[in-house]
């Protein structure tokens, strides 16, 4: 099992941290992982991007071009990746930023409207679990407690009220994605 | 049980230096290490080890911090990038000159000058070949993944008293920024005073009465002295290649043709290895893990048996200038690399690889 | 009576070399003043008691090789940067007694940011700046401390402000750093000005261990050879010029 993942948005959309803590509940599953940040000038404040690979095998480049899945926060990074995706390949999005909506037939479409999940629970910060929820339920590779543990390892203690209210997004993100249009 | 933890390649390092009884860093904030210092600051070292930690005004002071912490027999280290180690070049000189320990650690970014901020491997022969002025060597080692970054810091302080000489960490801004998974082994405590004296009886630490004081200098005056002194660095030198050479080989003993590649080149040669070898072409790959010195003895054994041999650096070719010196004509040598920041991908290896061989 | 076994005897003894003083034959010229200088730091670290605690930093200058003449141990450091190596030794040897030594070019001119920031930061070090208005070991080039008008063999029609700029009196400017504990500017051409400046210097060591602030003690000296003058001469020109602009006494003393 090898998934390379594209997550890329405005920096402030907390894109280095989902992939952290996706990167993280996958060694909790006892899987390799690399965690490669795009870092620059555009960390402040323009577009973000993190690669995370997930393995049960070594893992050699962590420079990649071609990508399983591709998770999209904005337009910007919809116009750079949609056509990096690997054929067969999934893409997840947030459809509230995107004006030009994906036009690739041969993969797995789907959206999330991950602000009205942040708003449900009444807490900005956690829209990228709710983001990061639709991914799981899309490829259903980690298990739950592990996300759990991911969490739990990438959030201070001090905010252990957040590591509750992030799994509550993870949680509303499966349940509510949008399966647009899917490739077997 | 070891710890696992998802860090950074700069906060391995960090943590690495606390959790190995390192005494001091000394450093001054640069992209794409900045982590390291302030991981190291978030952790508060000095109130569980002891650990010093300082920012100093410039790379000029924290290497010459360095040099006055290496005086008192302690392991101290820096950390920089690339126009910060320009700086320090007259420190690991004097370092060099005055036979002291210690860990520098380069995060490479693209030069020259200002450059950029996205990674490169463009110090290569600033680190392996001098940098500074006069005659001598630091040991370079080569870190490729966040757990070498942990790992190499007590290797190269092992190394640096071994042989009372700088050790270089050549990494580079992909390693730095990298997260993987890294196991902490179990930690080592400060040595104490006793046990610095009797590792470092040179030290200059104060002296009793009736002992002779300890001098740390590079100065000789005397055409005479200081030659013999070079031919000591010679010896030491000497050993250093017959007894240090680190390299790993990645399907090099059925190999027709090779890549050398170190650092997070050579994670990517690796992966346009796997596919050359997917597509049926016998590619291999040989990792120098030190850079000084260099494993010229393996490329000269595998160049009496490869076809070619490749060089894939993110500069404009400065390690493949060692290769050659090493297969000496046996082979033919060829190198593909990027520059500015730009990173080539498995692919693109694939492809300037075939091209080089006149492969389909 | 009087002969040289009575005279010799340990209750007529008035003054002696300081144990301290290895027997290197110094390299200074004939009327420098560093040999002055050491002598006043061998005794004072012989009073103190603290030989075996005292770390000795000497620059890049005439005073490169003041590790030959006191015996303690000595880090060599590049021109400029003794306080840097000062800062790290003090701070992972605290218990330690950490001085530098340097003149007016390592310290005033290549040197100026380490200087800066060893005061700023405060470190428990003492500092010892010998100013003597030129440099003495590359054969008398101006320094930042030149005075104006002054002929050396990088001004030799007399320092000009247009082209050389003015005298830096980078004491003063020390002073102004919240990290600075006790600043002094003294000189050793007579017995009298030996004494206060030995003074100074034990109280600099004195306050470097009550974890105050940096202690700075200026000595404003002669380089007769730079300066093309006899040492009396050179003493008699000091007191006359260099002691206009760079005044003799107490500059900071936070404990006062």
């Amino acid at each position: 099992m090898k998934e390379e993942i594209i997550i890329a948005g405005f920096g402030g959309q907390g894109v280095l941290s989902m992939g952290k803590i996706l990167a993280y509940s996958a060694i909790m599953q006892d899987l390799e992982v690399t965690w490669m940040p795009s870092y620059g000038p555009e960390m402040r404040g323009g577009t973000a991007n993190v690669c995370v690979i997930v393995s049960d095998r070594k893992i050699s480049s962590p420079i990649i071009t071609r990508y399983d899945t591709a998770i999209i926060l904005n337009q910007q990074s919809l116009d750079k990746f949609e056509g990096s995706i690997k054929a067969g390949g999934l893409l997840v999005y947030d459809p509230s930023g995107i004006t030009r909506v994906p036009e690739r037939k041969d993969i797995t479409v789907c959206s999330i409207d991950a602000i009205d999940v942040a708003a449900e629970i009444g807490n900005a910060k956690v829209y990228n679990m709710a983001v990061l929820g639709a991914y799981l339920k899309m490829r259903p590779a980690l298990k739950m407690e592990n996300v759990v543990r991911g969490l739990e390892k990438s959030i201070p203690s001090r905010y252990a009220d957040m590591i509750q209210k992030n799994r509550e997004a993870i949680e509303k993100g499966m349940e509510r994605v949008k399966i647009l249009s899917e490739i077997r | 049980m070891t710890e696992k933890i998802l860090m950074k390649g700069n906060e391995a390092i960090a943590i690495s230096a606390i959790r190995n009884g390192v005494d001091g860093y000394f450093g001054y904030p640069i992209t794409p290490q900045s982590e390291v210092m302030e991981t190291l600051m978030k952790e508060k070292p000095w109130e569980t080890t002891g650990m010093v930690v300082l920012q100093a005004e410039s790379e000029l002071s924290s290497i010459n911090m360095v040099y006055g912490g290496a005086c008192c027999g302690k392991k101290v280290m820096t950390s920089s990038s690339s126009p910060g180690i320009s700086l320090m070049s007259e420190g690991i000189s004097y370092l060099a000159g005055a036979e002291l320990p210690c860990v520098i650690v380069d995060v490479m970014r693209g030069g020259p000058g200002l450059g950029t901020i996205q990674p490169s491997q463009s110090d290569y022969s600033q680190c392996v070949k001098g940098g500074g002025h006069g005659d001598y060597h630091c040991i370079v080692i080569a870190p490729a993944s966040p757990q070498d970054m942990y790992d190499f810091v007590d290797w190269g302080f092992e190394l640096a008293f071994k042989y009372r000489n700088p050790v270089i960490i050549l990494a580079d801004g992909i390693i730095g920024q990298l997260m993987e998974k890294v196991e902490l082994h179990p930690s080592k405590p400060r040595r104490t005073d006793a046990e610095i004296l009797a590792a470092a009886p040179w030290a200059t630490v104060g002296k009793p009465a009736g002992k002779e004081r300890n001098i740390i200098t590079s100065l000789s005056l005397d055409a005479g002295t200081q030659e013999a002194f070079n031919r000591k660095l010679l010896a030491k030198f000497r050993e250093i290649e017959a007894n240090e050479v680190k390299y790993a080989g990645y399907l090099t003993e059925d190999a027709e043709y090779l890549l050398v590649a170190f650092g997070c080149a050579s994670r990517i040669c690796e992966a346009a290895v796997d596919m050359l070898r997917e597509e049926g072409i016998m590619a291999g790959l040989l990792r120098p893990i030190t850079l000084y010195p260099f494993p010229e003895k393996e490329i000269s054994r595998l160049a009496s048996r490869v076809r070619s041999m490749m060089s894939i650096e993110l500069n404009l070719g400065q390690m493949v200038e060692d290769v050659r010196l090493a297969v000496n004509g046996k082979c033919p040598v060829g190198f593909y690399g990027r520059q500015g920041g730009n990173v080539f991908t498995p692919e693109e290896i694939m492809e300037e690889f075939k091209k080089f061989n006149n492969l389909k | 009576m009087d002969t040289l076994s009575d005279i010799k005897k340990p209750e007529n003894l008035v003054y002696g070399k300081p144990a301290l003083l290895t027997d290197n034959i110094m390299h200074y010229c004939p009327g420098c003043s560093h040999g002055t200088v050491h002598k006043l730091i061998a005794e004072v670290i012989e009073d103190m008691g603290i030989q075996d605690k005292t770390i000795g930093i000497s620059p890049v200058g005439c005073s490169v090789f003041a590790y030959n003449y006191i015996d303690i141990d000595w880090q060599e450091a590049a021109h400029g940067r003794a306080p840097a190596l000062a800062t790290a030794t003090k701070r992972l040897c605290p218990d330690k007694y950490v001085f530098t030594y340097q003149g007016d070019g390592d310290l005033a001119s290549i040197g100026t940011a380490e200087i800066i920031h060893a005061c700023s930061r405060g470190e428990n070090i003492v500092v010892i700046f010998i100013n003597n208005g030129i440099y003495g070991m590359t054969g008398g080039q101006m320094a930042p401390t030149t005075l104006i008008g002054m002929k050396t063999s990088t001004t030799p029609y007399g320092r000009d402000p247009k082209l050389n700029g003015f005298p830096l009196k980078i004491t003063e400017m020390l002073a102004a750093l919240d990290g600075t504990a006790y600043i002094t500017r003294q000189a050793v051409h007579t017995a009298a000005a030996a004494r206060k400046a030995k003074n100074a210097i034990r109280k600099g060591f004195e306050y470097s261990a009550k974890g105050i602030g940096l202690s700075f003690i200026e000595i404003v000296s002669t380089c007769n050879s730079g300066w093309k003058m006899s040492p009396t001469d050179a003493n008699r020109w000091m007191v006359e010029n260099m002691f206009a602009k760079y005044p003799l006494g107490d500059i900071k003393d936070v404990l006062k």
